[in-house]
C-alpha cells in the first residue's frame, strides 16, 4: 500500500462514516427519547435511495405505495384499539394525516413522476414520501408498547426490520440501484481525485448535526425531547405529550434516514436489504459511544468506517467480521469499566 | 385420581403423542420430516425460551450456534473420519466455549449489550465461514455421514426423527429442573432486577452466563443434529435471519415456558411451509413473505399477548400440583447470634460525596447485638444513601464501616450477604410470577451448594427440601403460612413487605436492615410488623432500620440515630430524642 492508496481508503472511509455517524446519531435520538433500539433505520436510508432511483427513471416508487398500505393500516388498527374513544379531531387528524396525505402524495408521484422533474423535486418527494414513515411505523409498533422494557422493544424492533425487509422486497424487487450524485464532477486535492458529492456529504453530516444540536439545545420542543429521555413520568407530570415526542423522533429518524438515502444512493450500489448492513455499522459507533453521546457516536462512526474501508483493502472477504468484531474489545472495556450493578427494568 | 398424578397426565399423552407419530400408518415423510425440524428448532427455542423469558435477557445469534455445531461435527467427521456420534462432545464444547467469550463479554453489562453483541456475532458468523476456504465458503460441506446405529443408518425422516425427538425430551426435562432449583430461582430472579438478587447472594453475572451458555449448548445440540440428518452444512440457515426466526418461536411460543418454546417451534415451522408453499402460488410473485409475515407477528404478539401462546394453553391443563414442603428436613446450618450488648455493626466517619454535594457528612455510630436501632430523619436527610453505603449498593468516598470488627464498606452488595447481614427494600423486590415460597427461598442462596449439573439431575433434592423447608419456617415465623403457594404478585403491599423480611431471615442473618419497612402500611399491618420485629429482638437478631413513623420508631427501638443534611445531631434512647431540643427544630422548625 502506499501512500495515494492509503489517502484514497481513508477519503472512501470517512465518506462511509459521515453516512454511519447520520445512522449512529439517529438510533442514539431515538433511544433517548422512546428506548426504543431502532434496528429498522437502516431501511429508511436503502427506501430514500431506491424512491431516488425510481423518480429518476420517471416511476412511481415503491415507496408511494408503501406510505398508504401504512396509513391504512394504522388508522384501522387505531380505530379497532380506541374504538368509541376517538374524539372527532382525533378521526379529523387520522383522515388527513393517515389517509389524505398518502393518497395526495401518491396521486402527486403518479402525475409529476413521468415529467422527470429533476434532481431537486426528487429529493423533495423522496423526503416527503419518508418522513411521514417515522411516526407511522412508531404508532403501529411502538406506541402500544410504550411501557415495556427496553429488551421487548428490541425484539419488536427486530420485528419491525423483519418485516420491512420483506416488504422492501415487495415494492421494490431485488434489483439493485444507483442514483446520480447530486453534485457532479470531481476536484484534485493532491494526489487525490476527491468527488464533490463526497463533499457535499461531509457537509450535510455536519450540519444535520449542527441541527441536531440546535434542536435539543435551542427549541422547546427539542428540550420537551430531552426531558422525556430523562423521565418519561416527569414529563408527562409536567404536561408533555409523552406520546407525540415519541412521533417526532421517530419523524426525525425518517428525515436523517432520508436524508442519508439520498446522499448514499450515488456512492454505491443499493439493494432493497442493504438497509440493514449500513444501520448495523451506524450501531456499532452508537455502542461504541455507549448509546448516549451524540459527539462521541460521530466519532466512532468515522473510526467505522475508516476500519472498513482498510480491512476492505487488506482482507476484502473478512471486512464485515472485523468491522462487526470491533464491538468486542469495546465490550470489553466498558464492562471493565462498568461499576457495580445498576438496576435493571423490572419485568415485562 | 391425585392431583399429582393429574398433573403428569398431560405430559405422559404428549410423549405418547409424538412417540407414535411416525409409526401411525399414512402419515406422509413429508409431515415426518417436518416434525423433525420442528424438534430441532425446539431444542434452540427452548434454550432462548430460558433466556429471554426466565433471564431476562436475549440473543439474535442462536442460529450462529447451531452453526457452530454443526460445522464442528462436520469437519470432524469429514476430514478426520470420526463417526457422528463422538464429535457430540467437541461440538458442545465448542459452541460453549464461544458462548463463553461472548457471554463473559457482555455479562455484566446492562440487558441490552448481550443482545447488540449477538447480532454482531451472528452476521460475523456468517461472513467468516462463508469466506473460510477449508469450509467450503458459502458452498459449505456436504456428504456428511448419517447416524447409525449396529450398522444400520439413520437416514430416512422416521429414522432420525427419534434421536431428534429424545434429545428434545431431554432438553425438556433437564431445563424444566434447572428452573425448578436453587440456581434456576437465582435466574428467574434476576427479572426482579439484580440488586435484590446480588443482595443475597446471588452472583448474577455469573447467573447470566450459565443460562447462555446453556442455551447456546442447547443450539450447539441441534446444530450436530441438524448436520447428520441434512448431511450437508452450508453458513445460510444460520444467519442473522434465522436467528430472528427461533427468537419469533420463543415470544411466540411463551417465552417464560420451557414447553411453550417447543410450541412457538411447531408453529413457526408449520407456519414457514405453508407461506412459502401458499403465499407465492396467491399473490403470483416470489419472495420473502414469510419474512413480513413473521414481522408483524412477533410485533403483535408483544402487543397483545406479552407472555406468548402457551398460557392460553395452560390455563385448559389441570393446575400443576404444590410443591410438597417435607418439615422433617434436617434444618440448614445455623450462625452464631452475636453477644447481646456486644458492638456488631460500627459506622466511622462514613462520607459520601456526590459531586459538591455531600450526601453523607462524616457520620458515626455503633449498632450493639440484640438492639433494633432506628435511623431517622426528614426528607433528603441522606438515610437512604447511608442504607446504601452499609448495603454495598454505593461505595463511600471516605470512612469506615466495620462488622464485627471486620471492614464492609466498599464490600459488593453479595460479600456483605455472606456475613450474614440481609436487608429488604424500600420499593418491594420480589418477583411477581413466582410462588411466595420460590421468593423466599432465594434468600437461603448461599446456605446451600448445589449446582448447574446436580440441580439439572436431580442430585440436588435433598438439599432443595432443606431449602423449601427453611422458606416455609420462616414464612410461617412472620405469618404468611398460609400465602406459600401463591405468586409474589397477588399479595398486599404490607404482605409483600413481610415477604421481604421473611426472604431477608432465610439467609440466618445476625443483623437485619430494613429500608422503611412501614412504608405503605395500614395501622393493624404496622401493629403486627412491630410485633413481628420485637420477636426477632427476643431471638438474638440485631435490627437497624430506616423509618419515616416516628411513632413506629420511638415504640420500638432501643437506640435512634438522627440524621439532618447527611449530619448526624444526635443520638440516643426514644426518650432522649423526644425531648432533643436540635431534634425537635430539625422536624418542627426553630423557635424564632
Amino acid at each position: 500500500m502506499n501512500g495515494t492508496i492509503a489517502l484514497f481508503l481513508a477519503q472512501d472511509g470517512i465518506i462511509n462514516g459521515a453516512i454511519y455517524a447520520l445512522v449512529g446519531v439517529t438510533l442514539v435520538l431515538v433511544f433517548a427519547v422512546t428506548r426504543v433500539i431502532f434496528v429498522p433505520q437502516g431501511e429508511f436510508i436503502a427506501w430514500a435511495a431506491l424512491t431516488v432511483a425510481a423518480l429518476e427513471a420517471g416511476t412511481v416508487p415503491g415507496t408511494a405505495w408503501l406510505l398508504l398500505v401504512l396509513g391504512i393500516a394504522t388508522a384501522a388498527l387505531e380505530v379497532v384499539r380506541e374504538g368509541r374513544r376517538l374524539t372527532i379531531r382525533r378521526v379529523a387528524t387520522m383522515l388527513g394525516f393517515d389517509l389524505a396525505l398518502p393518497a395526495g402524495l401518491l396521486l402527486a408521484v403518479i402525475w409529476l413522476a413521468p415529467l422527470k422533474l429533476g434532481l431537486a423535486f426528487n429529493a423533495a418527494m423522496t423526503l416527503a414520501l419518508l418522513i411521514p414513515m417515522g411516526p407511522l411505523l412508531y404508532r403501529l409498533a411502538f406506541q402500544p408498547l410504550a411501557d415495556a422494557s427496553v429488551l421487548v422493544l428490541l425484539i419488536a424492533s427486530i420485528g419491525v426490520h423483519f418485516a420491512l425487509v420483506g416488504l422492501g422486497l415487495v415494492f421494490f424487487g431485488a434489483e439493485g440501484v444507483r442514483t446520480t450524485p447530486l453534485l457532479s464532477g470531481t476536484f484534485p486535492a493532491g494526489p487525490l481525485v476527491v468527488k464533490w458529492q463526497s463533499i457535499g456529504v461531509l457537509v450535510v453530516t455536519v450540519l444535520v448535526l449542527i441541527g441536531l444540536y440546535a434542536f435539543f439545545e435551542r427549541t422547546m420542543m427539542g428540550k420537551a425531547l430531552r426531558a422525556t429521555a430523562v423521565n418519561r413520568l416527569g414529563a408527562r407530570l409536567v404536561g408533555i405529550p409523552v406520546a407525540s415526542t415519541g412521533r417526532i423522533a421517530f419523524a426525525l429518524a425518517a428525515a436523517i434516514g432520508a436524508v442519508s438515502g439520498i446522499l448514499i444512493g450515488s456512492l454505491t450500489t443499493i439493494y432493497y436489504d442493504s438497509g440493514f448492513l449500513i444501520g448495523l455499522k451506524g450501531f456499532v459507533a452508537a455502542i461504541i459511544a455507549g448509546l448516549h453521546s451524540y459527539p462521541l457516536t460521530a466519532l466512532a462512526a468515522l473510526l467505522v468506517g475508516l476500519l472498513e474501508s482498510y480491512s476492505a483493502f487488506f482482507a476484502s472477504a473478512f471486512k464485515e467480521v472485523i468491522v462487526f468484531s470491533i464491538i468486542l474489545p469495546v465490550l470489553i472495556w466498558r464492562s471493565l469499566a462498568s461499576g457495580p450493578h445498576h438496576d435493571e427494568d423490572e419485568e415485562a | 385420581m391425585s392431583a399429582r398424578l393429574k398433573s403428569w397426565l398431560p405430559r405422559v399423552v404428549a410423549i405418547l403423542a409424538i412417540a407414535i407419530f411416525p409409526l401411525i400408518p399414512g402419515v406422509p415423510e413429508f409431515w415426518v420430516t417436518l416434525a423433525g425440524y420442528i424438534g430441532l428448532s425446539s431444542l434452540v427455542a427452548i434454550g432462548l425460551v430460558l433466556l429471554t423469558g426466565v433471564g431476562g435477557m436475549t440473543s439474535f445469534g442462536q442460529a450462529a450456534f447451531v452453526g457452530f455445531g454443526a460445522y464442528t461435527s462436520a469437519v470432524l467427521t469429514t476430514k478426520f473420519g470420526l463417526s457422528p456420534w463422538a464429535t457430540l462432545p467437541f461440538a458442545l464444547l465448542s459452541t460453549g466455549l464461544m458462548a463463553l467469550l461472548i457471554g463473559v463479554v457482555t455479562a455484566k453489562l446492562s440487558g441490552h449489550y448481550l443482545p447488540l453483541g449477538t447480532i454482531a456475532w451472528g452476521i460475523s458468523f456468517f461472513y467468516m465461514f462463508g469466506n473460510i476456504e477449508a469450509l467450503g465458503r458459502y458452498d459449505g460441506i456436504s456428504g456428511l455421514p448419517a447416524f447409525s446405529i449396529g450398522g444400520t443408518s439413520l437416514i430416512s425422516a422416521r429414522a432420525v426423527f427419534y434421536p431428534i425427538w429424545i434429545s428434545v425430551l431431554i432438553a425438556v426435562v433437564l431445563s424444566e429442573n434447572l428452573l425448578d432449583s436453587r440456581m434456576g430461582r437465582a435466574v428467574r430472579a434476576l427479572r426482579g432486577g439484580s440488586v435484590a438478587a446480588e443482595s443475597f447472594g446471588v452472583d448474577t453475572a455469573r447467573a447470566k452466563l450459565v443460562i447462555f451458555v446453556y442455551a447456546a449448548l442447547l443450539a450447539g445440540l441441534a446444530g450436530w443434529l441438524y448436520a447428520h440428518v441434512q448431511r450437508s452444512v452450508s453458513p445460510s440457515p444460520f444467519g442473522i435471519n434465522a436467528g430472528i426466526e427461533y427468537l419469533l418461536m420463543a415470544v411466540l411460543g411463551g417465552s417464560g415456558y420451557v414447553v411453550g418454546g417447543v410450541l412457538g417451534a411447531t408453529i413457526v415451522t408449520v407456519l414457514k411451509d405453508q407461506l412459502q408453499n401458499i403465499l407465492p402460488k396467491l399473490i403470483g410473485t416470489g419472495g420473502n413473505f414469510e419474512s413480513i409475515v413473521f414481522g408483524i407477528l412477533m410485533v403483535a404478539v408483544l402487543q397483545l399477548a406479552r407472555q406468548g401462546l402457551w398460557p392460553f394453553i395452560l390455563a385448559l391443563l389441570p393446575r400443576p400440583a404444590d410443591k410438597t414442603i417435607n418439615a422433617s428436613a434436617p434444618a440448614l446450618s445455623h450462625r452464631q447470634a452475636p453477644d447481646r450488648g456486644a458492638p456488631l455493626l460500627s459506622v466511622d466517619k462514613a462520607r459520601k460525596e456526590f459531586g459538591g454535594l455531600v450526601a453523607v457528612n462524616d457520620v458515626s455510630f455503633t449498632v450493639k447485638g440484640g438492639e433494633i436501632v432506628g435511623l431517622i430523619g426528614p426528607n433528603g436527610a441522606g438515610k437512604s444513601t447511608l442504607f446504601n453505603l452499609l448495603t454495598g449498593v454505593l461505595g463511600a468516598t471516605s470512612g469506615e464501616v466495620r462488622y464485627r470488627g471486620e471492614r464492609i464498606d466498599g464490600m459488593p452488595a453479595r460479600d456483605i450477604a455472606k456475613q450474614g447481614i440481609a436487608r429488604t427494600f424500600q420499593h418491594v423486590k420480589l418477583v411477581a410470577s413466582m410462588s411466595v415460597l420460590e421468593n423466599v427461598a432465594i434468600g437461603a442462596h448461599l446456605r446451600t451448594r448445589p449446582g448447574v449439573v446436580s440441580s439439572m439431575l436431580r442430585l440436588d433434592r435433598g438439599e432443595e427440601a432443606r431449602m423449601l423447608a427453611e422458606a416455609a419456617r420462616q414464612l410461617q415465623r412472620v405469618g404468611l403460612g398460609e400465602h406459600l403457594h401463591k405468586p409474589a404478585g397477588s399479595l398486599a403491599l404490607g404482605q409483600q413487605r413481610i415477604a421481604e423480611i421473611a426472604r431477608a431471615l432465610c439467609l440466618d442473618p445476625a443483623l437485619l436492615l430494613l429500608d422503611e419497612p412501614a412504608a405503605g402500611l395500614r395501622f393493624n399491618e404496622k401493629q403486627q410488623l412491630a410485633g413481628l420485629l420485637s420477636r426477632l429482638r427476643a431471638d438474638g437478631m440485631t435490627i437497624l432500620l430506616v423509618e419515616h413513623d416516628m411513632d413506629f420508631v420511638m415504640r420500638l427501638t432501643d437506640h435512634i440515630v438522627v440524621l439532618v443534611f447527611g449530619t448526624k445531631i444526635a443520638e440516643g434512647t426514644p426518650a432522649a430524642i423526644a425531648t432533643n431540643p436540635q431534634v425537635l427544630e430539625a422536624y418542627l422548625g426553630g423557635v424564632e
